[in-house]
């Protein structure tokens, strides 16, 4: 099937999120769209899939014009799209999910889950997929609830399947697996609009990246383009991919963390018996799939995460069982991982949420009343040092863009002397250009001698910011590597692999461990991962 | 892949469980050891299973106050002990084991007050019997409760809804002389009070908790008005509706115990076996109801797959509100002869509890609303008897009930996870 849209705009409001999109998708292609986080390119796709009326502009299926009022449209013309933030129902079973809005029944609309179990068992045997249909779909883990939400289209015939960031949720193992069943997907005839920022992916699987920046197509070039191009066309000037950062003169140990674990209210045990150390002026980066304790070790040092047992020193200071104000008072930066939620009040003016934590400290509080042109006179200056795009600083914080709210948050803990500084998620959503000044902003403090924790799910900053790093895994440490650790052994690790076992298992799949700038894309890539079991059959039944 | 990565993440951590089960089974051993053995009345207390028309005879139950207590004590009291000791093991008790503990102690409370009674004994036959006439109403209310909650919209107007059926049944029943009038209009009125929450919880976003108690306020308001005004000016032709006869199926419902519970009833009785059992099979065994339960877990995830969700919301929520009116038309055409202001006396907000208490299913919410109205009726019969117990201390029953099983046994159940937040399409 052959998928085109033609001048494709949406506007909310004055704002086009989209402009004059042209896009070809032929049958049986990998077509990627690589864009920043708010390039636009998720608009588009809600678009294609019904979510979205377009301003402007046609969709053509097989060069004939349709028109979709909703997703149903979509879907029954052959569209299937997976969301970012999967579409499935948590307490349903796999098989409630997949019949959902398509449902068999059998007479006055009962149920007949069988017909559906069976459908599943056939494309799941077809590609491997590995999916028990009568497993409920909040206890399966995130790739595999990925490969649900695939099935999900493969039932409705989906003959081009959009896959919104995929792999944002997933470990580098389960990227390549994923990547894999792209392939097999398009050996069996299937389209895919593949949608991503992250450039090692797309080089590996594409036949073709369309660049989308601010709601334009900017250009659609060969998956042989250098990354470094590739990454210039996103984000519209020339980017250094690399910090270059100096090596870490680290001092005496300062953060002392001691056998903490965490049972949550549920008696989950999030956190269990976590113990490192982060030395004066180094980066220690937490590395992890998302959900392994991350957050709750960010919160554990905090205060705002009860700790079941165990214990946090910061030079020698107790924190467990202070108050978050107590650790704050300590000498503890924190920039939580939503910023959105956690990190800023997003009605209040940029002024003040630069001082939210310092409100009743000298220059800015002084009795029961705030010293107005203190708090002035610190906006302007923070905002000057990190560079905050706004015209005025009474504006919200939610009139800011993510890259900017991430820049006001930084400043407003980096505006204090630290003895520790935390970063979760530093630059999540945020675009590449201001990436790369968070960055400098990280390894700056770290230069001042102040530690410095970063956890990231993002392989691609803890590698480029560590100087050392943990690997979470189910609540426990996996092993604490050194900041120049490859990529593969890191992967394996995020996955549970000893690292002994990871080191010798990444040495015998890549013979030769090279840097990820410089690998090579072959056309068929290593199988990591395992091959269809009945790839034969599914050659046969290819459309 | 040779890792493993789908294992349970494991508690290495020893953490007991929670002090919680075993304190309360000790509270409760010592109470009936003490208060109720020791301290108890030594009287027989006479429990009679059958009434004079059952087919057969069952004899009566007949305890010595004081020992039975004492021998409930005592096992409650190992029970407890037992808890505590698998608490040590890292273990809890089974639920089995808690349940037969409350059922030993609520028998225990009966023995002890019926022992100390003027009157030494009670038929159980019409306490069970009584309790589900009493549930009628609270079970039709959960149910509109479910329907709603389960489609993503919390409907606190279940109490507006009853008392708007029980109304409207009591002045088209009069004026009609016809009970299934009355019935049909008390849907009807019930439908529209749903629809005033509909309209503006789906489609004008008003907080759906507000909508709800305005309502209430208002549905009592207009009733109480026309109550003074129409009602009280000439109940002969306003308030005297025709009532719907209880059917008894012959044979069975001489059936001891069970006969009169299961196949004595009203019209309204009967609809409600039947009501329960169609929402049940509905929602987890249709289409419908997979639909309806996507709509209030995940809506956006429904209406990606093509479901209509605020439609879908807005026929349940209609539905519900039939439901419910049709459970007020209870009070009016069943339960008593006229109507009076504020006739559903806060039953509304009991079968909200009933709700959450059964765990948004509608077996369970039934099993609830029969345990609130076991409460209720309790208190009636215990009033009537005398015992030691002040009845201002026994009215407060069915509502201690209602705050214990909602806030102690239910714990940290899940209700369905999108209801109260309306949905916009962006």
């Amino acid at each position: 099937m052959k998928l085109e849209l033609r001048g494709i705009s949406k506007a909310f409001g004055s704002f086009y999120a989209n402009k004059d999109i042209d896009l070809v998708v032929d049958n049986a292609q990998i077509h990627c769209l690589l864009g920043e986080n708010g390039a636009g390119k998720s608009t588009l796709m809600n678009v294609l899939y019904g979510l979205y009326q377009p301003t402007e502009g046609q969709i053509l299926i097989d060069d004939k014009p349709v028109q979709f009022s909703g997703p149903g449209d979509a879907m029954a013309a052959g569209i299937g799209m997976v969301h970012q933030h999967f579409m499935l129902i948590p307490v349903f079973t796999v098989a409630e999910n997949i019949a959902l809005g398509a449902e068999a029944t059998k007479a006055g609309g009962v149920l007949d889950l069988q017909v559906t179990r069976k459908k599943i068992r056939e494309i799941s045997d077809r590609y491997g997929f590995d999916v028990d249909p009568d497993a409920i779909v909040e206890d399966l883990p995130v790739g595999v609830q990925q490969r649900v939400e695939i099935i999900k289209a493969l039932v409705r015939e989906a003959k081009v399947l959009i896959l919104d960031e995929p792999t944002a949720v997933l470990t580098p193992q389960e990227t390549d697996e994923l990547l894999d069943i792209m392939r097999q997907l398009k050996a069996n005839g299937t389209s895919i609009v593949f949608i991503s920022h992250k450039l090692r992916e797309v080089r590996a699987v594409s036949d073709v990246i369309t660049v989308v920046r601010r709601g334009l197509v900017i250009d659609s070039v060969a998956p042989e383009t250098s990354t470094t191009d590739l990454a210039n066309l996103m984000v519209g000037r020339a980017v250094q991919l690399n910090l270059n950062k100096e090596a870490a003169t680290p001092g005496a140990a300062s953060l002392v963390v001691r056998d903490v674990s965490v049972v949550n209210a549920a008696g989950t045990t999030t956190l269990d018996h976590v113990s490192f150390e982060i030395h004066q002026g180094e980066i220690l980066a937490v590395a992890g799939v998302q959900g392994n304790g991350q957050t709750e070790l960010t919160e554990a040092i905090l205060g705002t995460q009860p700790v079941t047992a165990g214990s946090i020193k910061l030079d020698g200071l107790e924190l467990v069982g202070k108050s978050v104000k107590q650790v704050l008072r300590a000498g503890v930066g924190f920039v939580p991982e939503d910023r959105s939620v956690h990190g800023l009040v997003t009605q209040f003016s940029i002024e003040e949420n630069l001082i939210l934590d310092l409100y009743d400290r000298k220059p800015f509080g002084k009795g029961i009343s705030m010293n107005l042109d203190a708090m002035k006179k610190n906006a302007t200056k923070q905002i000057a040092d990190f560079d905050v795009r706004t015209d005025n600083a009474l504006n919200p914080a939610s009139s800011l863009s993510g890259g900017n709210q991430q820049k006001v948050v930084m400043a407003r803990e980096l505006s204090r002397d630290l003895k520790l500084f935390i970063a979760s998620q530093p630059t999540r959503g945020v675009d590449v250009g201001s990436i790369e000044f968070l960055h400098r902003r990280i390894v700056a403090e770290r230069d001042k001698g102040t530690p410095v924790m970063i956890v990231s799910t993002e392989l691609d900053e803890v590698m480029e910011l560590a100087d050392r790093i943990a690997v979470l895994y189910k609540g426990k440490i996996n092993g604490i590597v050194p900041g120049n650790t490859s990529r593969e052994v890191l992967g394996l690790m995020m996955a549970g692999v000893s690292q002994a076992d990871a080191i010798s298992q990444a040495d015998h799949v890549k013979a030769d461990a090279e840097p990820v700038e410089a690998q090579p894309v072959p056309a068929q890539a290593p199988q990591v991962t395992h091959k269809p079991k009945h790839s034969t059959t599914a050659e046969g039944d290819a459309q | 892949m040779t890792t493993t990565t789908s294992a349970a993440l494991q508690p290495s951590i020893s953490l007991l469980p929670s002090k919680k089960t075993p304190i309360v089974l000790s509270v409760i051993a010592l109470i009936t050891l003490i208060s109720f053995g020791f301290l108890g009345s030594s009287q027989a207390a006479n429990f009679s299973l059958s009434t004079n028309t059952d087919a057969f005879k069952i004899p009566d139950l007949v305890f010595p106050g004081m020992a039975t207590n004492i021998v409930f004590g005592v096992l409650l009291l190992a029970v407890a002990g037992y808890s505590w000791w698998l608490r040590s093991k890292g273990r809890t008790l089974p639920t089995y084991a808690v349940v037969l503990c409350a059922v030993l102690f609520v028998l225990g409370f009966l023995i002890w007050v019926v022992s100390g009674a003027n009157i030494n004994s009670i038929s159980l036959a019409s306490l069970l019997a009584g309790a589900v006439v009493l549930a009628v109403p609270l079970v039709f209310g959960s149910l509109s409760g479910v329907l709603c909650e389960r489609a993503g919209v919390v409907n606190i107007a279940i109490e507006g809804q009853l008392l708007g059926g029980a109304f409207t049944a009591a002045i088209v029943a009069s004026i009609t002389k016809n009970a299934f009038a009355g019935l049909i209009a008390a849907g009807i009125a019930g439908a529209l009070v749903s629809l005033v929450l509909a309209l503006f919880a789906i489609k004008y976003l008003v907080n759906q908790i507000i909508v709800g108690v305005v309502l209430n306020v208002l549905v009592s308001g207009i009733t109480g008005f026309l109550f003074t005004t129409v009602m009280q000016e000439d109940p002969e032709l306003f308030n005297s509706p025709a009532h719907l006869p209880v059917i008894a199926i012959p044979g069975l419902s001489a059936i001891p115990v069970l006969g009169p519970i299961l196949f004595k009833q009203s019209v309204i009785g009967y609809l409600m076996y039947l009501a329960v059992f169609l929402v049940w099979f509905g929602l987890f065994k249709t289409r419908w109801g997979l639909r309806v339960r996507a709509v209030g877990e995940h809506p956006k995830a429904a209406d990606t797959l093509g479901i209509k969700v605020n439609a879908t919301r807005f026929w349940n929520v209609t539905l519900g509100g039939i439901i419910a009116g049709i459970g007020g038309s209870f009070f009016t055409l069943v339960a008593i002869d006229s109507f009076t202001k504020e006739i559903s006396g806060g039953r509304g907000f009991i079968a909200l509890a009933a709700v959450i208490f059964g765990r948004w299913n509608p077996i369970g919410a039934f099993a609830a609303a029969l345990l609130f109205g076991f409460a209720d009726n309790l208190q009636v019969i215990l009033t009537i008897i005398g015992t030691p117990v002040p009845s201002q201390f026994m009215a407060m029953m069915p509502y201690l009930v209602t705050i214990f099983a909602v806030a102690g046994l239910v714990g940290r159940s899940r209700g369905p996870a999108a209801a109260g937040e309306p949905y916009v399409k962006e």
